[in-house]
Parts: structure tokens; C-alpha cells; sequence
């Protein structure tokens, strides 16, 4: 089994279509806030779309490509998450209120913000570093 | 009242479909009889969220079904690559 096959669809297709899974990912996060989605979900599809190079190309090129350390994501989104919840403690309210206000802004019109966003970019962090982690230690075992 | 039976009939013949492919994937001969069984599972997976969304009358779950397509793709891709070169990510 030493021949090299030469998947040429494969790698042509992954290159468009991991950049779309990573574009949905990203509307799933930010569609989280009324519909169906999230941090949770979008931070998974931001693992699967980074798992897809890491099977079509070999794992030294994306280790190259992609100079990220996983492990020390984990504690930065858990720090985030945690963190954020204490907004509300500073403005006399329970820990984890969130505060939403409407602003419009040019081009795009009147538009929520709301602090829970926040919390949602630590739990996107903790799940797309965790699920890369167990996939990349699991699969790039000896 | 018909369209509810239609759709009630749909759904059993659906989730019988489903029933048969998990069979195959316990008792599939070889490997790549459970990867095309698995595959199957997720496409009628995809068939059964979309006549939900028929019968809600709703679009809300349209990103569900995205999201099960582009697990089953990528669970395809892992186990025939595991089942052609024997590992799953190359090193070298």
C-alpha cells in the first residue's frame, strides 16, 4: 500500500466547500440568538469544517496552515464565558443577566446587540477546541 | 384529514426504511456495506426532517437538515478513507 492515489476531485471540492461549511457556521452562530442554532452548533461545524482539510490534506501541511495550539483555546472560551457573567454583578443584577439594547446602525438599519453574544463566543471557543482536540489526538494516534 | 394519514403513512414507511439500513449496519457482511448503510441513514434522516417541516408548515428546521447533510458527507469521506489507505489522516 506505498502507491500514492491521486484524489484530485476530492481536493479540488474541499477546498470550496470547507470555506462553505465554515460560512454556515458562522450564520449558525449568529443565528442562535432567535432560531434554531448557537455557540454549541456553530463551534461544531467550525470543527467539521477544519476536520475536512485535516482529511484531505495531510496533517502537517494543516498543522503548517493552521499554527493553533487547541488545548489553550479551551480555557480562553471557558474564561470568556465565565467572565461575561459577571456584567450583571457590576450593574447590581444576578450573574448571567444579559443586557439588549437597539441600535441603527448605517447601511443595515435598526439592529439588536445584546451581551449574550458574548457568552456564546466562549462557549463557540470551548466546543470547536474540544471537539478539534479529541479528533486530531484520536485520529493522529501512532 | 387525507394529507395527516398521507403523511402519518410516510413517516412509518420512513422510520421502517431507517429501522432496515440500522439492521444492515449491525449485521452488514463487510465494512463497506455499513458505511453505505450509515450514508442511507443519514439521506432518509434528511427525507424524515424535511416531510416534518411539510407538516409544521415551518422553515425553521432547514438549518437541521444542512447540518445532518454535512455529518453524513463527512462521515462517508472519513470511513472510505479509513477502509481505502487504513488511517485517517496522513502523516508524511
Amino acid at each position: 500500500m506505498k502507491w500514492k492515489t491521486n484524489n484530485l476531485l476530492f481536493i479540488h471540492v474541499t477546498r470550496i466547500v470547507a470555506f462553505l461549511i465554515l460560512t454556515f457556521s458562522i450564520y449558525l452562530f449568529f443565528a442562535g440568538h432567535d432560531d434554531p442554532g448557537g455557540g454549541f452548533i456553530g463551534g461544531l461545524m467550525t470543527a467539521c469544517s477544519v476536520l475536512l482539510l485535516y482529511l484531505t490534506f495531510d496533517k502537517r501541511k494543516i498543522d503548517e496552515m493552521l499554527p493553533i495550539n487547541y488545548v489553550y483555546l479551551i480555557p480562553a472560551g471557558l474564561l470568556i464565558a465565565f467572565g461575561t457573567g459577571f456584567l450583571g454583578i457590576l450593574f447590581a443584577d444576578p450573574y448571567l443577566t444579559q443586557y439588549f439594547d437597539y441600535f441603527t446602525l448605517p447601511w443595515i438599519g435598526e439592529f439588536e446587540l445584546a451581551t449574550a453574544v458574548l457568552f456564546d463566543v466562549g462557549i463557540y471557543l470551548g466546543v470547536a477546541a474540544s471537539a478539534l482536540v479529541i479528533i486530531v489526538t484520536i485520529a493522529g494516534d501512532e | 384529514m387525507i394529507f395527516e394519514t398521507i403523511m402519518i403513512v410516510f413517516l412509518s414507511i420512513k422510520a421502517l426504511a431507517i429501522l432496515l439500513c440500522f439492521i444492515r449496519v449491525m449485521m452488514g457482511p463487510t465494512m463497506s456495506d455499513r458505511a453505505l448503510a450509515l450514508d442511507t441513514v443519514g439521506l432518509l434522516l434528511i427525507g424524515f426532517v424535511g416531510s416534518i417541516m411539510i407538516i409544521h408548515e415551518t422553515v425553521a428546521y432547514a438549518d437541521i437538515v444542512v447540518v445532518i447533510g454535512i455529518l453524513a458527507c463527512l462521515g462517508s469521506i472519513a470511513i472510505a478513507k479509513y477502509l481505502e489507505r487504513g488511517v485517517i489522516f496522513d502523516r508524511h
